[in-house]
């Protein structure tokens, strides 16, 4: 644990031009060369001392292009923490950065404590004897804080939700250590490969159902991804300025996403939305005819939030309604818009076709109902109604890098269940995970083994 | 007041002749130690007060550690087992184990022979009374009648005698196990010195006569046809076995039992001794586990030349008549005559966070314990510290560095290990998930793990030394040859596979590669590619396990490794705890406790986090620093 090789974001989070993500420790060249390609093939491992180098960061699991990168190599001892270093230079935003960060970690780094590699640049002599008292405070306080931080994002739902399957993987490991330890017992049931591999399958849909719910916490440090819906000439661009003006949008060109579109985020009431394809709407109003294509339609099916806008002023249409069924089932806001015209639509058939869905009335022109509108988002989320899991998310890096971990074990575990490997070795694999998730919510304590073993299973001479 | 006199001269001094003085006071005298073993009773040397076997799951391969490292253990069961069964067979190669029935008298008959006739050992009868200590160091002993002993070098391996107390229902008396002699003065003795003790319990099942025992109404237990050791240097093997057999309680039996709890010693609170959850007591299974309609009871002859048969499952502390009646329920059991009741018994146990490593105590120097008086139960355990304390002890009396085995090494480690940094709250039994490198730690692999070090230190002679490093030649060439050679997808090749259920070769294919395929065996390979001449049994299990498992074995290695660095991490002698400022109370007080050796030894210790271990190590870099300044 305190000579594995770390890795952080070394540069303030925010909207710098550059992020650094820092790798040090005896195997960070080797980490980084599984996600590096350099010009013809380099590899990092293998170039001089204190170069750099130009290259793409690739997701090696899905062959995908993740960043165009410039990368550092350093050997140590002469670097700052005097283990190998390697400093990969980004220049996309935060989520590039963090995607970066995320495969390194992925691949066995080990994401460092606040305070790390001035630590181990003082352990392994780089800081001298006066700096030492400083150095022990740092860890005692950084490492304080960052627990707290850590149990009090671990306290609750999540918490629960992984010791529980913690609790799951004990207990297949309580049965086959009964089985090892006690084999001529036949109180117990032997473990089987066929039910390892099933209990198996099962945590591993639990662990990935976690991982999704990480995509959810992505929503809140990314936006909720939101799209405005409405024939021509309801008043949808009105209703972006609006947002856009009141709440100070921060226009972003995203790169790595598809050029033509262009995103806004808006700040509403502490929801971060985002607003995706705006552009399409500020290019053409005829978004009916959008619908129609597939790409459209994956915008749609993409999008946490819909903000479907009706005419006051104007009777219900097929396209209307169609509208509303290409929305069925997802989170909805329907405004009907332009009450400064006279009534012509039947409320009484919008409120049906809104059905669970909150309906808001505004006349954008006189800025009026833009407060009610308002309120029903931050409503809507903030009462957990839109999906976000079930109310749990994984957020933090190192919850989601460790589960990453969790899920390649449980998945080596199921492959040597597939390939008829003994029990006990598959139920290494098995015991790793249960270690992994230990490591989440902070408990990695051996004995919980053995006391399952023995409250579990009735065993004596 | 007796008057005491001067007896003798040692360089080592065991105290007890039970499974861990034994282990003890050979390693010793074998290193060339002059070496006294008192016992309360000569007739009791390496007794078995509890079940007739030897090995099992973890405890089986640390039988095989005390070989490797030049020990007695597995020699003597070789010769003197009624039955051997390789348990674990159907599971992967690291969990697999030897176990023995032993022929108990035939067993200690011939440890005591194996004693006597040991060149530096002397035996003698005596009881202990207490230790000669000046300046917190040890040099001898001084027994009931007053003959002293002086030696550079002390062990107690007093097992359940330190102010033993047998309880039988509502009867309870001063005794040691099997009714012998308690050791009351040894055990104030200690208290005196100030030592942290503690009660502990154990207990164990009545004995029934065979003649007495319908075995129609049971099932046979055999054991298995293949003659197997527990030494890598039996070369005779006993092929003449007796069966165990196997019956069953039932629910009359539990409401017998449930009728008289409140005459169990457990319940009534005559007890007050911790017992070990995995030992639990009959009335113990009952009353935790009352939706079991049936709990199993092996029937184990205790000897060839014996009637008594243990009856396994059924420890009690009820009283005798409800033994009786137990019994009477069990089939095979209607009519058995009991010949011993089941019994009891609580003990004095030192609290082993109180040793180093070695086992050599913190409070005392050239004191060491070992055995059940470490808070252990079973007799592999006490062994397995009884050689490490005598290595130790013999090596402090020539003036030599210490031997510590790491939990990498050996279960002998990872048991030395648990007890002296995190201690034990009850009777502490090693099992196969106290290890985390059990792959590495193997019945089979015993010898290439420790027969290094057993040679390094003395007990593993020359001849056999030069055998283990053949085999050892035998085993890399064969892996070398099987990694390079290419098996040529043809009919003969193709008919083998497929004989096998194995999928048809497309291209050729290494030999290695050939042998991980889970379905292949070693002697698959060997009728493809056979080698220039034919291998030891031994050497081809190797191979093939080396082989199929590499996998998983490399992954334990990159762990071990990282253990490795930690524990050259070394923590100086004498670090003053309270002075490091930053250092949590707990942890301080935890620290100052155990006094870890290394950064690894430390991070085991519970209440110790993380942050700890940074504080720790800036602390040691500093001192470092401020000395290398300081030159």
């Amino acid at each position: 644990m305190e000579f594995d090789t770390i890795a952080a974001i070394s540069t303030p989070m925010g909207e710098g031009a550059i992020a650094i993500v820092r790798l040090s420790g005896d195997e960070a060249f080797q980490i980084a060369d599984r996600v590096f390609k350099g010009i013809g093939g380099k590899q990092l491992q293998s170039v001089p001392s204190h170069t750099i180098h130009y290259g793409h960061i690739v997701d090696p699991a899905k062959d995908e292009t993740i960043e165009e990168v410039m990368v550092s190599v350093m050997k140590g001892p002469k670097t700052f923490t005097r283990e190998d270093v390697v400093e990969i230079n980004c220049h996309g935003g935060i989520v590039s950065v963090n995607h970066v960060l995320q495969l390194l970690l992925r691949q066995g780094a080990r994401m460092a404590e606040p305070g790390e590699f001035t630590k181990r640049a003082f352990l392994n002599g780089r800081i001298d004897l006066s700096q030492a008292e400083a150095v022990m405070d740092l860890i005692r306080a950084k490492t304080d804080r960052a627990m707290n931080v850590a149990m009090n994002q671990m306290q609750g739902r999540l918490s629960k939700l992984v010791q529980s399957l913690r609790q799951e993987i004990l207990e297949i490991l309580a049965q086959v250590e009964v089985n090892i330890d006690y084999p001529e017992y036949d109180d117990v049931e032997e473990m089987t490969l066929k039910m390892m591999m099933e209990k198996s399958q099962y945590v591993r849909s639990e662990i990935e159902k976690l991982l999704r719910t990480s995509e959810q916490g992505k929503i809140l440090r990314e936006g909720l991804s939101t799209v405005i819906i409405g024939r021509p000439n309801v008043g949808k661009s009105s209703l972006l300025n609006s947002l856009v003006q009141e709440n100070k949008a921060i226009v972003t060109d995203i790169p790595g996403t598809t050029r033509d579109v262009i995103e806004e985020y808006v700040n509403v009431r502490g929801v971060p939305l985002r607003l995706v394809d705006t552009a399409g709407i500020r290019e053409t109003e005829d978004i009916v005819e959008r619908i129609g294509v597939e790409r459209s339609r994956k915008v749609l099916k993409e999008a946490d939030l819909i903000l479907l806008v009706l005419n006051h002023g104007e009777e219900l249409s097929d396209e209307d309604r169609r509208l509303f069924e290409a929305v069925s089932g997802m989170d909805v806001i329907v405004i009907v818009n332009k009450t400064d015209l006279d009534r012509a639509i039947d409320l009484d058939e919008v409120q049906q076709l809104a059905d669970r869905h909150k309906l808001v009335t505004t006349s954008l022109l006189k800025e009026e109902g833009v407060d009610e509108l308002e309120e029903a988002i931050a409503s809507l989320f903030f009462d957990g109604s839109v999906e976000l899991g079930d109310g749990t998310y994984v957020s933090n890096s190192r919850h989601i890098a460790l589960l990453h971990q969790a899920l390649q074990s449980i998945e080596e575990a199921i492959q040597s269940a597939e390939m008829g490997t003994p029990v006990d070795m598959v139920q290494i694999d098995l015991r790793r995970t249960w270690e992994i998730l230990g490591e989440m919510i902070g408990d990695t304590v051996q004995e919980s083994l053995i006391d399952q073993l023995f409250s579990q299973f009735c065993l004596g001479k | 007041m007796v008057k005491k006199f001067e007896a003798g001269n040692y360089d080592v001094i065991v105290i007890g002749a039970g499974h861990a003085g034994v282990e003890a006071g050979l390693a010793a005298a074998r290193m060339g130690a002059k070496t006294l073993m008192l016992t309360i009773n000569l007739d009791m040397v390496a007794f078995m007060p509890c079940n007739p076997s030897v090995g099992g799951p973890a405890k089986g391969i640390v039988v095989r550690e005390i070989d490797a490292l030049g020990g007695q253990m597995g020699k003597t069961i070789d010769q003197t087992h009624i039955q051997m069964r390789m348990l674990n067979t159907g599971k992967g190669p690291a969990v697999r184990a030897l176990r023995a029935q032993a022929d108990k008298v035939l067993y200690q008959q011939m440890m005591k022979e194996t004693i006597e006739n040991e060149p530096n050992m002397t035996l003698l009868q005596g009881m202990v009374e207490e230790l000669i200590i000046e300046d917190e160091e040890c040099h001898g002993v001084v027994t009931n009648t007053g003959a002293t002993f002086r030696a550079k070098t002390t062990i107690i391996t007093a097992g359940t005698f330190l102010r033993g107390e047998v309880i039988i229902g509502d009867l309870k008396y001063s005794s040691g196990p099997n009714n012998q002699q308690p050791s009351i003065g040894l055990a104030d003795h200690l208290r005196g010195l100030g030592f942290d003790i503690v009660r502990f319990k154990t207990g164990t099942p009545p004995r029934v006569n065979s003649h007495t025992i319908d075995y129609s109404k049971t099932e046979i237990q055999p054991g298995d046809e293949t003659p197997r050791a527990f030494s890598y240097e039996t070369t005779n093997y006993i092929t003449d076995q007796l069966p165990c057999w196997l019956t069953y309680t039932n629910e009359t039996t539990h409401t017998i039992i449930d009728e008289n709890l409140h005459r169990s010693a457990m319940y009534s609170g005559m007890i007050k001794g911790t017992g070990p959850r995995y030992c639990p007591s009959i009335e113990d299974k009952v009353v935790r586990f009352n939706d079991k309609p049936r709990h199993q009871i092996f029937l184990e002859p205790e000897g060839r030349n014996t009637k008594e048969v243990y009856v396994q499952g059924l420890s009690t502390s009820l009283p005798e008549d409800v033994q009786q009646q137990i019994l009477a329920t069990i089939p095979g059991l209607e009519n058995a005559q009991m010949m011993r009741s089941g019994y009891a018994i609580e003990y004095d146990a030192v609290v082993p966070t109180q040793l180093w490593p070695t086992l050599e105590t913190k409070k005392i120097r050239n004191l060491y314990t070992a055995g059940q008086i470490n808070g252990t139960s079973g007799y592999e355990e006490a062994a397995g510290q009884g050689i490490m304390a005598g290595i130790n002890a013999a090596r402090r009396a020539f003036g030599q560095d210490e031997v510590i085995l790491s939990r990498s090494d050996a279960y002998i480690g990872v048991l030395i290990d648990d007890l002296v940094t995190k201690g034990t709250n009850e009777p502490y039994r090693l099992l196969t998930s106290r290890a985390e490198y059990r792959l590495l730690l193997r019945h089979d692999n015993a010898d290439l793990r420790l027969t290094d070090i057993g040679y390094e230190i003395g007990l593993i002679k020359e001849d056999r030394y030069k055998k283990f490093n053949e085999k050892k030649a035998l085993i890399d060439l064969e892996i070398n040859r099987l990694k390079t050679v290419m098996i040529k997808p043809n009919e003969h090749v193709q008919a083998l596979l497929e004989a096998a259920g194995s999928s048809a070769l497309k291209d050729g294919i290494r030999g290695t590669d050939l042998l991980r395929r889970p379905e292949i065996t070693y002697n698959l390979i060997k009728q493809i590619i056979p080698s220039e001449t034919a291998l030891p049994e031994d050497v081809e299990e190797q191979v093939e396990i080396q082989i199929k498992y590499e996998g998983y074995i490399e992954k334990s290695l990159q762990q071990v490794d990282k253990l490795k660095k930690m524990e050259n991490k070394k923590i100086p002698d004498g670090i003053d705890y309270q002075a490091i400022t930053g250092l949590a109370s707990e942890a301080r007080q935890k620290l100052q406790e155990v006094r870890p050796l290394s950064i690894a030894q430390a991070s085991r210790i519970s209440g110790v986090n993380p942050a700890d271990i940074s504080i720790l190590l800036v602390y040691i870099e500093q001192g470092r620093i401020a000395k290398v300044a300081g030159e």
